[in-house]
């Protein structure tokens, strides 16, 4: 079964995909570890921790691409799974201080000594623990979406309505995020990380290494979302996308497999946010912004929706172009390039970068064109290769 | 109250004998022998000389104490003479008000320490008691309920003979109960009158003063405190609900003002416009131009400038609709969820139009006198701008509902929704109302802007503030409805205020936000769902 789904899950594009990953992620490392300073090929710390956060919003947009490009759910709330990911390693990252915090009481984090609290609130207890850190990574979101989804699907929320009440929820998290009674740091989040797994978090190994755990984890993310929608369940998804109605009728139980699809999706977004803490070395409230899960949708259109490959590709050249210009002389202007970007890509290019490349692609190849493939296509929807 | 008399007056005959000793005994009288005890040096002789300056009625006194406040009032301790250095530096005898070329070398301040000053801010309070002027003697009776300070009791009482006017005359017989309360040898029917008023009054400083009250009392009392209590405290909580009430309302109506044009362009086109906020935020802007250009150059006209705004807020936000939906909504429709992203791109280039031409703060927008102030109904305030922003939110409301009823475009909006190609082949120009009806939701939203810019800050992130509440209305409400728009709002607005007290503002505000994700479970399409085939369109 196993080499069945592998085989039957890589096409060309995605081999190419893994190939790069895996060549870039085992070599910025390097280049960053073994060459000296001066070195032409040297790479700077700071760039892989760079890269490091480009890799984690690419997780984060393949989770969306799964059910946004093959479920057709628009949810305009998974900054918030992200951030979640994010708190839970961030309450371990800050557990880890111990007492070389600024007060240096060794089991209260900096904050609740501030704020005069005298014990540790029961939701953090276990967080000290690696492993009970890396399960809540799953669950926390997990579960947050297998609840609302299970409210939503059923009662057959769909649409810009399941859009709306996804952007409600990562506003009303936002809020509770920001009180400082809740227990999580308030406005100023968790910061200050020491070290990770006993490994300084500063050092350029334990970079080099988060870098390499994040190819990682989106090699595995793209491999996971490939074998989902290649399968016959993903054949589910993409009737459901298409004709929800229609599948229904068929016998299929939408709301089981949109709940499914749903709750991975989120998963896989606490993971990517869960890697992006420690690179960055801050969580704090603005991750759960409207704003934030709205761009992050944006880097997916930008690539292709439905296209997985195009998704990653979308949030690494979405947040590239970011960094460009909000670094340079032209940062006042980057909001109307964002907001143009948004506009550009919902008129000019609805089948984003790696869509349209694939649209050409077939359109030059020689024709087995049957009706069925270029309708999809006229809806500005690809559709996976089917199997071989 | 005998006994303090008869020591004061023991006190004073003293005090006069001892300055006819040490002065020539050019003056005597109460208000010169007052002035003298100043000289005296000690705190316990300048608090008694304070409160004999207040009594003796003279109109220096007020002259005098204000010096003792301000630290302007000097001492000779040989002479026994006083003096006062005026604000400009000139000195004057304080007892008989004549110039003095200067003073004299061993003069010293009379000082001043916490106790002393409570004294005198008393009987400061004391002698504008006394004012002519209405709104003084008035702040001046609330003063002294709040001090409840005994040697104000003879004062007050005087005040409360003389005064002619009524709502004065309950400020003096408030600030007599208030002292009376607090006076250990007062009668028990005293004490009980005074319980009495008290509990007329029946706000939160009545309450607070009765329960500040000496224990020590007699049984008649203690009951009569503890009745007067429970009345006032359930009154109260009577009061609170409607001030809550209230709140909800105005809550309520600027919920209802910034969704009313999203039901428009969302409710009734189903068109997601994520701009709408910015609509709002246009309208704000709008005004605080019209502002602008009326300060530099019709002041007079200030009073209007909302009036003018309204209109143009209406046409700027419109037209800008319009173009949006020519140039990028109509291209999108059904496909809602890429509209929605491409009017977040719009929104985004609007925030940072309006943050480039008029910069990231807050501008300054000014409320007409007549919408500034507030009025009293009972125990609640309610401001005029509030209230103004309701019934215009009221009016705008029912302007809108009427041309959807009984204009020919109302007509054409409604054939185009029901059944978009019908309605085309009856010979309507569909892409002409879509164009028209999103122009006319977002010009409702400048609109809403102008109202809005006297409530809130006028910046460039206004709109984000008020597009997911928007949305919830709509939501919540049910689409397609203007009356669910309605009553959406105001149960909103009122839920989060009844919410407040006991949760929090924010967690009440999550509170909501978590009860419309469960409604919208049970019921999909909102309180006012539309029913029939237009419902799975």
């Amino acid at each position: 079964m196993t080499p069945h789904i592998l085989t039957r899950s890589l096409d060309r594009g995605a081999a190419l995909f893994l190939v790069v990953l895996a060549a870039l992620g085992v070599l910025l490392p390097l280049l960053n570890l073994l060459t000296p300073e001066s070195s032409a090929l040297h790479v700077p710390t700071y760039l892989i921790s760079l890269f490091g956060k480009y890799v984690c919003y690419a997780i984060l947009a393949l989770s969306i691409d799964l059910i946004w490009g093959y479920c057709g759910i628009l949810s305009l709330g998974h900054g918030a799974f992200f951030a979640l990911g994010g708190y839970a390693m961030g309450m371990y990252l800050m557990r880890q201080i111990g007492s070389r915090g600024v007060y240096g009481n060794p089991v209260l984090p900096d904050f609740m000594v501030f704020l005069n609290w005298k014990e540790l609130p029961w939701y953090w207890y276990g967080f000290d623990m690696f492993w009970f850190a890396a399960v809540m990574v799953l669950l926390v979101p997990g579960l947050l979406a297998f609840c609302f989804g299970w409210l939503a699907f059923r009662s057959r929320v769909t649409g810009v309505y399941l859009s709306i009440i996804t952007q409600a929820m990562t506003y009303a998290l936002l809020l509770a995020f920001f009180r400082n009674d809740f227990g999580f740091g308030g406005n100023n989040g968790l910061t200050d990380f020491k070290d990770i797994l006993g490994f300084n978090i500063q050092s350029d190994g334990t970079r080099a290494a988060l870098f390499l755990l994040s190819c990682l984890a989106l090699a595995i993310g793209f491999l996971i979302c490939r074998a989902v929608v290649t399968s016959k369940l993903g054949k589910v998804l993409i009737a459901i996308r298409d004709a929800e109605s229609r599948t229904r009728f068929l016998g299929y139980r939408v709301e089981s497999y949109k709940l499914f699809v749903f709750t991975l999706s989120a998963c896989m977004a606490g993971v990517a946010g869960a890697l992006y803490v420690p690179q960055v070395g801050i969580i704090n409230p603005s991750e759960f912004a409207p704003a934030n899960s709205i761009e992050a949708v944006i880097w997916v259109a930008v690539g292709g929706r439905g296209t997985l490959v195009g998704a990653a590709l979308g949030a690494i050249v979405v947040n590239y172009a970011k960094t460009v210009f909000t670094s340079g002389p032209l940062a006042p202007y980057w909001l109307f390039m964002l907001g143009a970007l948004f506009v550009a890509v919902t008129l000019l290019l609805p089948k984003g970068i790696v869509g349209t490349v694939n649209a050409w692609l077939d359109s030059h190849k020689p024709p087995p064109t049957d009706a069925a493939d270029s309708a999809a296509r006229e809806d500005g929807v690809i559709q996976p290769k089917p199997a071989e | 109250m005998s006994l303090i008399h008869l020591s004061r007056l023991l006190f004073a005959a003293m005090a006069i004998a001892w300055v006819a000793a040490a002065t020539p005994p050019a003056f005597a009288g109460p208000y010169e022998d007052a002035v003298a005890q100043f000289a005296e040096g000690s705190f316990a002789d300048s608090e008694e000389a304070v409160g004999k300056l207040v009594a003796s009625g003279n109109p220096r006194a007020a002259d005098i104490i204000t010096a003792l406040q301000d630290g302007r009032l000097y001492k000779d301790e040989d002479t026994k003479l006083v003096f006062i250095q005026a604000a400009d530096g000139k000195i004057s005898n304080a007892a008989t008000g004549e110039a003095v070329a200067a003073l004299p070398d061993n003069a010293s301040k009379v000082r001043l320490n916490n106790k002393l000053r409570r004294t005198v801010e008393a009987a400061m309070a004391g002698l504008t008691l006394l004012s002519p002027d209405l709104d003084k003697r008035v702040q001046a009776a609330q003063q002294v309920f709040k001090s409840h300070d005994e040697t104000m009791l003879p004062t007050v009482e005087a005040a409360l003979k003389a005064e002619k006017n009524a709502a004065a005359k309950q400020a003096f017989a408030e600030a007599r109960a208030a002292i009376l309360l607090f006076k250990s040898d007062a009668a028990d029917p005293a004490k009980l009158d005074a319980i009495a008023v008290m509990k007329a009054r029946g706000d939160q400083d009545a309450l607070a003063l009765l329960t500040a009250m000496p224990t020590e009392q007699s049984a008649a009392v203690t009951n009569a405190v503890a009745g007067a209590k429970a009345s006032i405290e359930r009154s109260l909580a009577i009061w609170s609900l409607v001030q809550n009430g209230w709140y909800g309302l105005s809550l309520g109506s600027v919920l209802l003002l910034a969704a009313i044009g999203l039901a428009i362009t969302f409710g009734v086109m189903g068109v997601i416009n994520m701009a709408h906020g910015e609509m709002v935020m246009l309208g704000a802007y709008t005004t605080f131009v019209v502002q602008e250009a009326i300060r530099t150059h019709y002041p007079a006209l200030f009073d209007y400038s909302l009036l003018i705004a309204v209109p143009l807020a209406f046409l700027v936000a419109g037209a800008i609709g319009v173009l949006i939906e020519r140039s990028v909504i109509r291209f999108l429709y059904g496909r809602p969820l890429e509209t929605l992203l491409a009017t977040w791109g719009i929104s985004l280039l609007l925030q940072q139009a309006v943050r480039t031409i008029f910069g990231a703060n807050n501008r300054e927008v000014g409320n007409p006198s007549w919408m500034s102030g507030a009025f009293d109904i009972g125990q609640i305030t309610i401001t005029y701008n509030r209230l103004w922003i309701l019934c215009f939110t009221l009016a705008v409301f029912a302007l809108l509902l009427a041309m959807l009823r009984y204009t020919s475009l109302g007509l054409e909006m409604r054939a185009v929704t029901q059944n978009r190609r019908m309605a085309a082949s009856m010979g309507i120009a569909t892409s002409r109302v879509d164009a028209l009806t999103f122009g006319l939701g977002s010009g409702i939203a400048g609109i809403a802007g102008v109202a809005l810019s006297q409530i809130d800050n006028v910046s460039p992130n206004l709109g984000q503030s008020y597009i997911i509440d928007s949305f919830m209305v709509v939501v919540f409400g049910g689409v397609g409805n203007l009356w669910g728009t309605l009553v959406g709002a105001f149960s909103l607005g009122i839920a989060n205020k009844f919410l407040e007290p006991f949760a929090g503002a924010v967690l009440g505000k999550i509170a909501i936000l978590v009860l419309i994700i469960l409604f919208i479970q049970k019921r999909p399409r909102g309180l006012f769902a539309l029913k029939g085939r237009a419902v799975e369109a």
